[in-house]
C-alpha cells in the first residue's frame, strides 16, 4: 500500500518534470531533493530529471546537479546523456559556470568518462580564472579515486598547479598532492618558499592542509634544531657567559637553522591568531614538531585559548595538550588553573583535564593539585571521582614526598559511601602498598575489615591479593578471610575466584596448619568450576603446592615461585606513547593508526641539498634606454670606487653565470676576460651586462652581476599595504613629460598619513603601462656613512610580482671598502606602515661584526600614482563630478608668465593603493596656467599641486 | 578498495530522540547503518554531552558535534585533522543559524532545499569551498517570509541571479556593491568572567575572555580602524581574517575592511597579571544531617565589585544531589523551579538590589532511608552588567577611510558571567 502510494507520488513528480512550466519543474525538483535528503530512493526519476540538465534556470540546474551527482553511478548509461551539456558549459565565458560544470562532471562517478574528465581537468588547470583552477585541483582527487591508473597524468597537472601563484588554488592543489602523490616531495622544493609566503593569505581550510604538508616536508629537508650534542658543547660556556648566552650560542653552536626552516616558522606564527581552531592546532603541531624547544612556549597561550571553544574542540585540544604535557611540563604549568575541572564539563573533558593536571604535578604544585583533587573525589559524577583516585595514585608514585599523604587520604576514602569510589581506592592502595608493604599492615587490616561491605569484584580481588601477598603481616586475619571465601566461592566473579585460589595457595605454603583443609576444599571447588581458566589454575596450583610423586622438582620451589617479590606497578599516563603520532591528527586522537596516515619522518642526519628550493622566476621586462649615459657614468664611478670587494659566495657566482648563459652565451667568457681589460672597456661591459640583466631580470630576489664588476644589482621589492608607488604618464605631451620629470626629482618624504589609504579596494579602473621610466637613481646610503657600502635605488615602474599593492624598487649596492662585506640584509626593524619584501641576505655570515644603517626611501608623490586610460569625455565628466565635498579641487593661477600658447594637458591616474581617481589638468593660457587637481585624497592633491607649481615655475626661462 | 578519499564523506543529522532526519553525501553513498555505532555510543553516554566526539568504526570514523540538541555526524574515511572537521561542522551550524534564525530540526526540515544547496556550496568533494557567510548569501539568498511568499507565487528562486564576485575579489569576505541608505557600524564589547569560587568565598581561578562583535552596515568598501585606550590589556587575541595582522603587531590598532553584516571581529583574553574583579558574591548554607530526611538550604546573593553598575539577569542554577526528593524554598525575589527528575534547581533572580539582597531559603527533602549525600552541590551563576567591560578595556576611536559619507558609529560594553561556579 505504502509502496503503491509512493509510486503514485513519483508518477506525479514525473509529470511535473515533463511539463513546460518552469515553476512546476522546480517544485518537483525541490520535492525530489527532499526525498534524497531523507535517504529515500528517487533513482527511477532519473530519465525525467536528466532532461532538465540544460535548463536556463539556475536553481533548477543546481538541483538537477545535486540529483545527478547522487544517482549517476547507478544509472551510468543515462548519465552519459548529460555529459555533452557539461562539455559545452566548460567553454562558457563565465568562470563560475565553467567551474560548476567541472565540479559536477568530475563528481559523476562513471568510469567511462575518465578520458573526458582528464581532458577537462587539463584544460581547467590552465584556465585564466583561479577559481576554475581551484575546481580543477578538487577534480584531480575525484578522478584519482575513480581511476588510480591516471596517477601519472594527474601528477603532471598537480605539478603545474603547484606553480600557481593564486592563494585560491594553493590549498586545493596541496590537498590533491597529499592525496595523489604525498611521497613526491620533490614537487614541493621549487614551490616551498612561495607556499610559505602565500600562507597567510590562503583561505583557512587550505592553510590547515598546507601546514600539515609543510610539516612533513620540513622533517625530510632540514636538520634537527633539537641538538643534544650542541647542548653538550655549550655547557662549559654557559657557566661563564650566562648573560651573553645568546651570543655565545651563535658562535659555538655548530647548528645554524636553514633560512627556509626559519621562513616556515616565521610565516606560520601569525596564524596562531586565527579564529579557526583547526588552523591554530595545525600551527601548534608544526611548532611542536619543527621548532627549537625554546621557541615552543608561544603556542601555549593559543592552545589554552582554544579551550574556550566548543566541547568537541576542547576534547581534541586537551588530548594534544595531554601528550605535550608529558614531555614538557613547563609549557603548561603557568596555565594550570585553566585545567581545573568544572562541574558542568562533560565526563571525557573532565578526565582529560585530570590527566593533564596529573602530568603537570611536581613537588612545588602538588599540594595545590591535591587540594583540587579532594573536591573532585566528592563529585557526583562517580566515574570522574574514580578517575581522580587513579590520578592521586599516580601523583603518589611519581612524587615520593606525598606518597604517605595520598595513602592516608585514600584510606579515608575507604569509608566512602559510594562503592565505585571505595573500589577504586582499594585498587590504587593495592598498587601503592606494593612499594612499601611492611609499614602498612594497619591499612591491610583495615581493608580486611571492609571486605564484607565491598562488592565490586575488582576491589575484592585486590584485597584478596593483598592478603595473600602480605599474609605474614596479617597472620590472624588472612585464614579467617579464606574461611569466609570458601563459603561464598561459588557465587564470586571469576577474577575473585582466581584470587581466592591464589590466597589459598599462599596460605597453604606459609600457614598450612590452619589452612590445609580449607585449601583442599577450595581447590576441589575450583576443579569443577564452569570456567576453564579457574579449572586450569586450580590444577596448576594443586600440582605446585601439594607434594606427590608426580610433582617432581618444581614443588620444592613453590614457595619461592608464589611468594617471589613482585615489582610495584608503574602508574603512568595513558598518553605516554601517543607522541608516536603526529599531533593534531585523527590517529593521535584515536591512538591508533587511521588509514591514510602519513608518517612523520625523523630529521635527516645531514641536510639534503638546500639549493633545490632556489627559484628563478623570469619575467620579461622593458627598460627604456633614455638615460644610458647617466647610467654608465654612475656605474663606472661606483665600480672604480669598489676596487677590492672580492669575496662573494659561490652560489651567487654560479647563478649569475647561468643567467648570462641563458641570455647571451658569450657574456660570461667576456666578463672573465674583462678583468685584464682597461677601465673604459670595463665600463662598457658593465653597461652591456646591465642591459642583459634588465632584459632578463631575476625578479624573485636578486640579480647578480659577475663579481669582476664588484657590484651587485638587486631588485628589491617594497610591498606596502598602504603606500603604493608606481608612476604613470598616459598623455605624452612633451610638456607634461617634463613636468613629471621634475616632479620625480623631488623627493617627498612619505608621511604616515598615507597609511590610512586602503589597499584592498577593488580596482576597476584600467591601468595603462608607463611610457617613460627615468633611469635616475637616488642615493639611499652614502659610502662614507655606510662604511664602504653604498646603495642607490630607482623606481623601475614595473609591475611587481608580489601583488598589485607593491612597488618594484631596484637597489644597487656597491662595496668601496677594501674588505668583504657579508650578510647584507634589510633588518627586521623597519618603520611602521611600510612593509618591505626583504631579499635574502647576501653573502654568508662568517664574523659577528655588525653594522646597521638606517635609511629611508623617499618616493615622489608621482610614484604613488598609476596611469589610467580614459576618454576625454569621461575625464570631463569625472572632473565635473565634484559635487561631493570630498573631492579636492584646487585652482591656482601661477604668478609667472609661461611662454606657451593655450593648450590643455590632462592626466588621469589613480592611487595604486586605494584606486581613487586622480585627475590633473593643466590649462596654459599665456601667460597664466591653471592647474586643476581632482582627487579625494587631499594630501596627495596638495602635494601634487605644490610640485606642479614648482615645476612650472622652474621650467620657465 | 580504492585509495581512501579524504575529508568529509557524508553528513547525517540526528535529533535528540536518535532519528536521522537528513543525510547528505559528497562522494559515494555511505549507508546510514554506519550511524549504528554512533547510536551505541549515544546509549552508553549518560548525558547527551558525554558522547565522544570521535568514534572509530571498522571502516569509517564518525566525528560529531552537538549543537541545539542536534548531532551533526560526519563520516570520515581516512586520516584528517579532527579539528578540521569539527570546526567545519560548527561553521555549518553557524551558517544555518544565520540563514534560518534558529538551527532546529523543524527549521532544517522546512528549508531542506536551502540546506542542501548550502551544503553543496560549502563542500566540494568533502573539502570546504565557500564558508564565508557573505559569499554564501550571494550564492543562495536566505529565506525570508516575504521571499517565501513571493517564491511560491512566482515560482522564482532562492539562488542568486547573479554570480558572485566575492570568490574572486581581493577581499574574499566582503561582496562588492553593498549599498545602505543608513550607514551604521555597531560594536559590542562583551566580556565574560570565568571563575571558580571555593567554599569560603575565595577565588580559586578567575579570568576574563572578551569578544568584539560587530554589526557593520556600510556602503561600498569602507576601511575601518579601531584603537583602544589600553591595548596592553589584551593578552592573547584571535582575529577575523579581515584584520591586518601586521598593523596590530606594530601599532596595536585594528585596521580592517569589514565583512557586510554581523561578524566577530576579535576574541581576546585579558592578561592574567590583572586581578579580576568578581562582581557578585554568594553566601550559602547548605547542609544535610545524617539520619534526617530534611536538609537546610540557604542562598544569599550580593554585589561585590561592580563599578557602580547594576547586576542584572541573574540566574542561579544548581545540580542537587541524587538523594534529594524535593525542595521547598521561598525566594525573596524572582522565581525558582526544581525538577525532581533531573534534580536541577534553578532560580531566576533578575536584578540584584544592593539594599535588599535576594535570598532563597527553605528546606530540601531527602529520600527516606537514603544516606546523607557526601558532597554539596556546585552553584552556577549567570549575570549581566550593562555598560561595563570588567577588564577596563575602552575603545579609543573608530575611524573610517575609503568612503565619503559619515557613518553612524556605536560602541556598547557588557560584562557577563561565563563559566562562573561557586563550590559549596
Amino acid at each position: 500500500m505504502l509502496n503503491h502510494r509512493f509510486l503514485c507520488r513519483n508518477e506525479d513528480l514525473k509529470e511535473m518534470l515533463e511539463s513546460n512550466k518552469e515553476s512546476l519543474k522546480l517544485e518537483a525538483m525541490k520535492r525530489i531533493v527532499g526525498l534524497i535528503a531523507k535517504g529515500k530512493n528517487a533513482s527511477e526519476l532519473f530519465p525525467a530529471v536528466v532532461k532538465n540538465v540544460a535548463s536556463k534556470n539556475i536553481e533548477l540546474k543546481k538541483l538537477v546537479y545535486v540529483y545527478l551527482v547522487r544517482y549517476a553511478e547507478e544509472q551510468q548509461d543515462l548519465a552519459l546523456l548529460s555529459i555533452s551539456t557539461f562539455q559545452r558549459a566548460l567553454k562558457d565565458p563565465n568562470q563560475l559556470i565553467r567551474a560548476s560544470a567541472l565540479r559536477v562532471l568530475s563528481s559523476i562517478r562513471v568510469p567511462i568518462i575518465v578520458p573526458i574528465m582528464m581532458l577537462a581537468i587539463k584544460e581547467a588547470a590552465t584556465d585564466l580564472s583561479p577559481y576554475v583552477r581551484k575546481t580543477a585541483a578538487h577534480a584531480i582527487q575525484k578522478l584519482y579515486s575513480l581511476d588510480p591508473d591516471q596517477k601519472e597524468h594527474l601528477i603532471e597537472v598537480i605539478e603545474k598547479l603547484l606553480k600557481d601563484k593564486s592563494t585560491l588554488v594553493a590549498g586545493s592543489v596541496v590537498m590533491a598532492f597529499e592525496e595523489v602523490c604525498p611521497d613526491r616531495i620533490d614537487l614541493i622544493h621549487k614551490n616551498y618558499r612561495k607556499l610559505c609566503n602565500l600562507l597567510v593569505d590562503v583561505e583557512e581550510w587550505g592553510q590547515v592542509v598546507i601546514i600539515h604538508m609543510l610539516t612533513r616536508y620540513a622533517r625530510t629537508q632540514f636538520v634537527s634544531p633539537w641538538r643534544e650534542d650542541a647542548m653538550f658543547d655549550e655547557n662549559n660556556e654557559k657557566a661563564f657567559y650566562d648573560s651573553e648566552e645568546e651570543r655565545k650560542v651563535e658562535q659555538t653552536k655548530p647548528y645554524i637553522m636553514d633560512p627556509d626552516h626559519r621562513l616556515l616558522l616565521r610565516n606560520t606564527k601569525p596564524l596562531l591568531q586565527s579564529r579557526n581552531t583547526a588552523v591554530v592546532m595545525a600551527v601548534s603541531q608544526l611548532y611542536w614538531h619543527l621548532a627549537p624547544k625554546h621557541e615552543l612556549s608561544i603556542i601555549t597561550k593559543s592552545l589554552v585559548r582554544l579551550l574556550r571553544s566548543h566541547r568537541e574542540v576542547q576534547y581534541v585540544v586537551l588530548q594534544n595538550i595531554a601528550t605535550m604535557s608529558i614531555q614538557r611540563k613547563g609549557m603548561f604549568e603557568p596555565f594550570m588553573k585553566s585545567f581545573y575541572v568544572r562541574s558542568t564539563d562533560a565526563t571525557h573533558i573532565k578526565t582529560l583535564k585530570l590527566e593533564i593536571l596529573t602530568n603537570l604535578a611536581n613537588e612545588a604544585n602538588i599540594s595545590t593539585i591535591l587540594r583540587e583533587f579532594q573536591t573532585y573525589v566528592k563529585s557526583q559524577d562517580k566515574a570522574f571521582a574514580a578517575a581522580t583516585i587513579q590520578a592521586i595514585g599516580r601523583c603518589a608514585t611519581n612524587i615520593s614526598e606525598v606518597t604517605d599523604t595520598c595513602l592516608n587520604g585514600l584510606v579515608l576514602l575507604l569509608s566512602n559511601r559510594d562503592e565505585t569510589v571505595v573500589a577504586e581506592s582499594v585498587v590504587v592502595i593495592k598498587k601503592l602498598l606494593q612499594t612499601q608493604p611492611s609499614q602498612h599492615s594497619d591499612i591491610i587490616k583495615h581493608m580486611a575489615k571492609l571486605f564484607d561491605n565491598i562488592t565490586v569484584p575488582m576491589a575484592r580481588a585486590s584485597i584478596l591479593w593483598l592478603m595473600g601477598e602480605y599474609c605474614e603481616h596479617v597472620p590472624k586475619i588472612a585464614p579467617d578471610v579464606l574461611r569466609k571465601m570458601a563459603k561464598t566461592f561459588t557465587n564470586e566473579e571469576d577474577i575473585v575466584k582466581l584470587q581466592i585460589v591464589n590466597l589459598a595457595a599462599k596460605l597453604y605454603l606459609t600457614n598450612s596448619k590452619q589452612t590445609k583443609l580449607l585449601t583442599q576444599y577450595i581447590l576441589n571447588l575450583g576443579k569443577y568450576d564452569q570456567n576453564y581458566d579457574i579449572r586450569d589454575r586450580t590444577r596448576f596450583i594443586r600440582q605446585l603446592i601439594v607434594p606427590n610423586e608426580k610433582s617432581g622438582a618444581l614443588s620444592k620451589y613453590a614457595r619461592r615461585i608464589l611468594m617471589a617479590p613482585k615489582p610495584a606497578p608503574v602508574l603512568q599516563s595513558a598518553f605516554k606513547d601517543r607522541d608516536r603520532f603526529q599531533l593534531g591528527t585523527l590517529s593521535h586522537t584515536l591512538n591508533s593508526q587511521a588509514s591514510g596516515y602519513l608518517e612523520l619522518s625523523d630529521w635527516p642526519a645531514v641536510a639534503p641539498d638546500q639549493s633545490v628550493r632556489n627559484v628563478e622566476v623570469v619575467e620579461p621586462k622593458f627598460y627604456s634606454d633614455s638615460e644610458e649615459e647617466e647610467e654608465e657614468e654612475e656605474e663606472g664611478s661606483s665600480s672604480e670606487g669598489s676596487s677590492s670587494s672580492s669575496s662573494e659566495e659561490s652560489v651567487s657566482e654560479s647563478e649569475s653565470e647561468e643567467n648570462s648563459d641563458d641570455s647571451n652565451k658569450s657574456s660570461s667568457s667576456q666578463s672573465e676576460k674583462s678583468s685584464s681589460e682597461s677601465d673604459s672597456e670595463k665600463k662598457k661591459k658593465t653597461l652591456k651586462n646591465k642591459k642583459l640583466q634588465q632584459q632578463k631580470p631575476d625578479i624573485l630576489i636578486i640579480t647578480y652581476l659577475p663579481p669582476q664588476i664588484m657590484q651587485k644589482t638587486l631588485l628589491l621589492i617594497i610591498m606596502t599595504k598602504y603606500i603604493l608607488i608606481h608612476i604613470v604618464l598616459s598623455i605624452s605631451t612633451q610638456f607634461f613629460v617634463n613636468c613629471m620629470c621634475s616632479l620625480l626629482h623631488l623627493c617627498v618624504f612619505l608621511a604616515c598619513q598615507f597609511d590610512v589609504v586602503s589597499w584592498h579596494v577593488h580596482v576597476s579602473l584600467q591601468a595603462s603601462s608607463p611610457v617613460f621610466v627615468p633611469e635616475t637613481s637616488h642615493e639611499l646610503l652614502h659610502r662614507m656613512t655606510g662604511k664602504g657600502l653604498s646603495a642607490q635605488y630607482r623606481f623601475t615602474r614595473q609591475p611587481c610580482i608580489y601583488g598589485n599593492s607593491m612597488v618594484s624598487l631596484q637597489l644597487t649596492l656597491s662595496n668601496s671598502s677594501d674588505q668583504a662585506l657579508e650578510n647584507i640584509h634589510i633588518s627586521e626593524k623597519s618603520s611602521t606602515g611600510q612593509n618591505i619584501h626583504r631579499f635574502n641576505a647576501i653573502g654568508e655570515r662568517h664574523t659577528t661584526k655588525e653594522d646597521e644603517f638606517s635609511v629611508s626611501i623617499q618616493p615622489a608623490v608621482g610614484e604613488l600614482l598609476l596611469p589610467i586610460t580614459m576618454s576625454e569625455a569621461d575625464f570631463t565628466k569625472e572632473q565635473g563630478n565634484t559635487n561631493t565635498s570630498y573631492w579636492h579641487a584646487d585652482e591656482t593661477p601661477t604668478n609667472r608668465p609661461i611662454h606657451f600658447s593655450v593648450c590643455i594637458s590632462r592626466f588621469a591616474g589613480k592611487t595604486v593603493s586605494s584606486g581613487s581617481l586622480v585627475l590633473v589638468s593643466v590649462a596654459l593660457k599665456d601667460p597664466d596656467a591653471v592647474i586643476t587637481i581632482n582627487t579625494e585624497k587631499t594630501v596627495i592633491g596638495s602635494m601634487l599641486l605644490r610640485q606642479f607649481k614648482t615645476a612650472l615655475t622652474n621650467s620657465c626661462p | 578498495m580504492l585509495a581512501a578519499a579524504k575529508m568529509i564523506h557524508s553528513l547525517f543529522l540526528v535529533n535528540a530522540s536518535g532519528d536521522i532526519f537528513l543525510e547528505k553525501h559528497w562522494k559515494s553513498v555511505v549507508s546510514r547503518s554506519v550511524c549504528d555505532y554512533f547510536f551505541e555510543a549515544l546509549e552508553r553516554a549518560t548525558e547527551p554531552e558525554n558522547v565522544p566526539p570521535v568514534i572509530p568504526t571498522p571502516h569509517h570514523f564518525l566525528i560529531n558535534v552537538l549543537r541545539h540538541r542536534i548531532y551533526f555526524v560526519a563520516v570520515i574515511q581516512s586520516e584528517v585533522p579532527p579539528l578540521f572537521v569539527i570546526e567545519f561542522l560548527h561553521r555549518v551550524v553557524d551558517t544555518f543559524q544565520d540563514y534560518f534564525g534558529v538551527c532546529s530540526e523543524a527549521a532544517i526540515k522546512d528549508n531542506v532545499v536551502v540546506v542542501y544547496e548550502l551544503l553543496e556550496e560549502m563542500l566540494d568533494n568533502g573539502f570546504p569551498l565557500a564558508t564565508e557567510s557573505n559569499i554564501l548569501k550571494e550564492l543562495i539568498k536566505p529565506p525570508t517570509i516575504l521571499r517565501t511568499v513571493v517564491n511560491t507565487i512566482t515560482g522564482s528562486t532562492n539562488v542568486g541571479e547573479q554570480l558572485p564576485t566575492g570568490q574572486l575579489s581581493v577581499v574574499p569576505w566582503r561582496r562588492t556593491g553593498v549599498k545602505y541608505t543608513n550607514n551604521e557600524a555597531y560594536f559590542d564589547v562583551v566580556e565574560e568572567i570565568d571563575a571558580i569560587i571555593d567554599k569560603s568565598g575565595s577565588t580559586i581561578t578567575a579570568e576574563i575572555q572578551g569578544v568584539i562583535d560587530a554589526c557593520v552596515k556600510l556602503t561600498g568598501m569602507p576601511d575601518l580602524t579601531l584603537s583602544f585606550m589600553n591595548p596592553r590589556l589584551l593578552d592573547d587575541v584571535s582575529f577575523h581574517p579581515c584584520v591586518r595582522f601586521k598593523r596590530w603587531e606594530a601599532e596595536r590598532i585594528l585596521s580592517f575592511i569589514p565583512p557586510d553584516g554581523n561578524f566577530r571581529l576579535l576574541s581576546y583574553h585579558v592578561s592574567s597579571q590583572n586581578l579580576v574583579a568578581i562582581p557578585v558574591y554568594v553566601k550559602h548554607n547548605i547542609s544535610f544531617r545524617e539520619g534526617s530526611s530534611q536538609g537546610r538550604f540557604e542562598l544569599t546573593l550580593g554585589p561585590k565589585q561592580t563599578m557602580g553598575k547594576a547586576v542584572e539577569s541573574v540566574l542561579v542554577s544548581s545540580q542537587l544531589p541524587r538523594g534529594v526528593l524535593n525542595a521547598n524554598l521561598s525566594p525573596s525575589q524572582g522565581t525558582y523551579t526544581f525538577d525532581p527528575v533531573t534534580k536541577l534547581l534553578s532560580w531566576d533572580v533578575g536584578k540584584i538590589n544592593p539594599q535588599k539582597l535576594p535570598s532563597l531559603k527553605g528546606s530540601v527533602s531527602l529520600q527516606t532511608g537514603a544516606s546523607k549525600p557526601d558532597e554539596n552541590p556546585t552553584i552556577n551563576i549567570q549575570f549581566k552588567i550593562q555598560q561595563l567591560a570588567i577588564s577596563g578595556l575602552k575603545v579609543n576611536r573608530l575611524d573610517m577611510y575609503g568612503e565619503k559619507y559619515k557613518p553612524f558609529k556605536g560602541i556598547k560594553y557588557m560584562t557577563k558571567a561565563g563559566k562562573f561556579q561557586v563550590r559549596t
